[in-house]
């Protein structure tokens, strides 16, 4: 009876200590805020299909796979950030991408870790088929800086294990901003203008930090973070393509099995948050068995 | 398992043969706000598909023409033939099709309130731009990439080593380039930009006999979607007004480093709106420019060029549409052949109107052309009482919702415009009307 209390309290202080908890309550905020004050183009119908689609997919996933728990954090995650970014006049095409985005998690797979992060991976399907498009300056300063700091306020909070990638990349990506305006020799209010971007905060926290497809060592994440920064700046001046970061992140996932090869390291479980650097965990993971997470 | 599959399966069938409503408009055209009513506006047309663009730019210079010089830069060296000069006609006639428009709707007999047409109507209502010269530019390190006289103007495409350089020249061949240009002019070399140099060749202007500017018109490849407004904010006079419009393939065109807003639209305005319409929508639009924070772009028009509902003017012929660079549609004949009707247009409209300032612009417009081919359009309603004189209860409740109506008009026009709410009852005459006994006191105080 004892040990089921303990269990139950260590269940819960793992539940809390989740920072997927906060991201959610992040996006959702955000959400509310950007359809109601920001007049985003998303209707309520396609946040309910969207989120809808993607717990039916991931349920569908649970079982299929016969995976030990049904865990709606994670989908919840994906379909709350495709909300915030796709556009499309069609409800099917918003199902179809929560539905790419969980589906991609159990199909494509290597080394037992998907290679893709689920809403970058449906994102850049849809862009790429021409059947939705992102508004990457729907934002506004205000949304902007409120969001960064409900971002930088969940990973301190959570002490997100991994948050050493969003880091990482925000610090090259925003560096070699200024870099290439002061080469230009534009006002620093350019380099400024062009970080207050939402969709590159949503990118930064919800989707390069996606702990499930980063490389498991801390050096590898680094080196990681500045490939997909000098990739993003490539896409965005050379190509002059819009939503740069979305298609540098597709381009450098396939890279981290061989960067998890060259720089190996602990691989993440969102009930024992590591940063990779040591396969012990935290003392209250005895509770838990060894299993197969596709979360 | 199959108990899971199955009903997602079916759900996500159900959701692929969803299809959004086109929504349609009706109700009788009355008037449009014309960019005229704007100062120091500039019009901009930029057809564009496949990384092929079409800018035909166009201003409204008043002063001796003399005086007239455009410096605008482009990615590439542009060849004569990819330099014309375009037609003004065209270009008013796309400002009118897709200006902010007025429409009213005249209230039917409450008494036959159950006429199935009207309640659809209303439903429907509801719904809804020599070798000593040689020494010096070499001295300035400014190259004459190419140097072309079209129509009447005399056009140079220039590059550079460094700005310095190519303001000094500027303003030696009689360009004014306004104070502090040197920076953003440096940064569009660092680019690897060049620069489209026009004045108007006076001789050239006589012989041909225009007596306005017509506008410019260049053709270009390039994988940059975007609109140089730098140049523009350098100048000191305050705001400038820019009016854009997009003619794409696929669908809308939106900014992607600034917010594109719609305008408010079909909102029921006061009768008296009618006389003053341009007004209405200028101050319209400057208490949205405030309420934006003076960031934002504006979104006029969205509509596919096949129609238009109601219509300010009639859509582009096909010869107009070509005109103004729609390279990407196929002629009548093969459009017959294929069995399409003539008038389909594969050709979506934009129309954006941004009043832009160094300070809340510091970057360049960038777009992109998204698949919404939803229709948006600046439109706003007067909604005529009906004047009959039957006695059915009907027509009893009818008359008594009117003055409250009439103070809701009022309330949105005050808010649309920033205009006083007390000077908007009194224009409306709202005082006179019966049921002015049941005002509230401050909304007695506040119309006197």
């Amino acid at each position: 009876m004892g040990q089921d209390n303990g269990t139950s309290q260590t269940d819960k202080l793992i539940f809390w200590r989740d920072p997927r908890l906060y991201q959610i309550v992040s996006l959702s905020t955000l959400l509310l805020y950007g359809r109601f004050w920001l007049h985003f183009d998303v209707s309520i119908w396609q946040i309910v299909i969207t989120v809808g689609t993607a717990l039916l997919a991931q349920y569908a996933g649970t079982r299929l796979y016969t995976l030990p728990s049904f865990d709606l954090r994670s989908p919840l995650i994906s379909a709350l950030s495709l909300c915030l970014l796709l556009r499309t006049n069609d409800l099917a095409i918003a199902a179809l991408a929560a539905f790419i985005a969980i589906g991609s998690k159990f199909v494509i797979r290597w080394n037992n870790k998907h290679i893709f992060n689920p809403t970058n991976l449906a994102l850049v399907v849809i862009l790429s088929s021409g059947l939705g498009w992102i508004s990457p300056g729907q934002w506004g300063q205000f949304a902007w800086f409120g969001f960064l700091i409900a971002c930088l306020g969940s990973v301190v909070i959570t002490r997100a294990a991994r948050a050493d990638v969003t880091l990482a990349f925000l610090t090259f990506y925003v560096s070699l901003l200024f870099v290439r305006a002061f080469w230009v020799c534009d006002p620093l209010t350019i380099p400024l203008h062009q970080i207050e971007s939402g969709a590159l905060l949503v990118f930064s926290f919800f989707m390069i930090s996606d702990p499930k497809t980063t490389p498991d060592s801390r050096a590898g994440r680094i080196i990681y973070a500045l490939l997909v920064a000098v990739t993003v700046l490539y896409i965005q001046f050379w190509l002059f393509k819009p939503n740069g970061p979305l298609w540098g992140l597709i381009v450098c996932s396939p890279l981290v099995p061989l960067l998890d090869r060259l720089f190996p390291g602990a691989r993440y479980d969102w009930a024992k948050p590591t940063s990779g650097h040591t396969l012990t965990s935290l003392p209250f993971s005895f509770s838990l068995q060894p299993q197969r997470r596709l979360s | 398992m199959k108990y899971v599959i199955g009903p997602a399966v079916t759900f996500l069938l159900c959701l692929l043969l969803w299809s959004s409503d086109a929504s349609a408009f009706c109700g009788f055209y009355v008037g449009k706000a014309d960019t005229k009513l704007f100062n120091k506006a500039s019009e901009v047309v930029i057809a564009r598909h496949d990384n092929k663009t079409v800018i035909t730019m166009a201003n409204d210079f008043q002063g001796d023409v003399k005086e007239f010089a455009m410096v605008v830069p482009v990615p590439t060296v542009l060849e004569k033939d990819q330099i014309h000069v375009g037609d003004a006609a065209v270009l008013k006639h796309l400002a009118d099709y897709s200006a902010p428009r007025l429409v009213e709707y005249f209230d039917p007999n409450p008494c036959q309130i159950l006429h199935p047409e009207s309640q659809a109507m209303d439903m429907m209502a509801k719904a809804a731009e020599a070798p000593a010269r040689k020494e010096r530019e070499k001295a300035l390190g400014v190259i004459v990439e190419a140097q072309y006289t079209v129509g009447e103007y005399d056009i140079l495409i220039l590059s550079a080593k460094e700005s310095h350089g190519l303001e000094t020249w500027l303003s030696e061949n009689g360009y004014k380039i306004p104070l502090g240009a040197s920076m953003v002019l440096r940064s569009y070399l660092k680019q690897n930009m060049k620069f489209f140099v026009a004045k108007v060749n006076l001789i050239e202007q006589s012989k041909l006999g225009f007596t306005h500017l017509r506008p410019l018109q260049i053709a270009l490849e390039s994988p940059k979607f975007m609109l140089p407004i730098r140049l523009g904010t350098v100048n000191a006079n305050g705001a400038q007004e820019l009016f854009i419009y997009m003619l794409t393939k696929h669908g809308r065109v939106e900014t992607t480093n600034y917010r594109t807003i719609r305008l408010p639209e079909a909102q029921e305005l006061p009768l008296y709106v009618k006389d003053k319409f341009g007004d209405f929508y200028r101050d319209l639009f400057t208490q949205q420019v405030k309420r934006e924070g003076q960031r934002g772009v504006f979104l006029e028009y969205a509509w596919d060029m096949n129609w238009c509902d109601p219509c300010a003017a009639n859509p582009l012929s096909t010869e107009e549409l070509r005109s103004l660079g729609v390279f990407w549609r196929d002629s009548p004949s093969i459009q017959q052949r294929r069995g399409l009707m003539p008038q389909a247009q594969n050709v979506f409209l934009t129309r954006l109107h941004v009043r832009y300032d160094a300070a809340h612009f510091p970057e360049d417009l960038m777009f992109q052309e998204t698949s919404d081919r939803n229709n948006f359009q600046a439109r706003y309603i007067l909604r005529h009482a009906w004047a009959g004189t039957d006695d059915c209860p009907a027509a009893i409740t009818y008359r008594q919702q009117l003055r409250e109506r009439y103070e809701r008009e009022a309330h949105t026009l005050a808010n649309l415009t920033g205009w006083n709410i007390g000077e908007i009852r009194n224009a409306m005459n709202l005082a006179s009307l019966p049921g002015g006994d049941n005002m509230k006191w401050y909304q007695r105080l506040l119309t006197n």
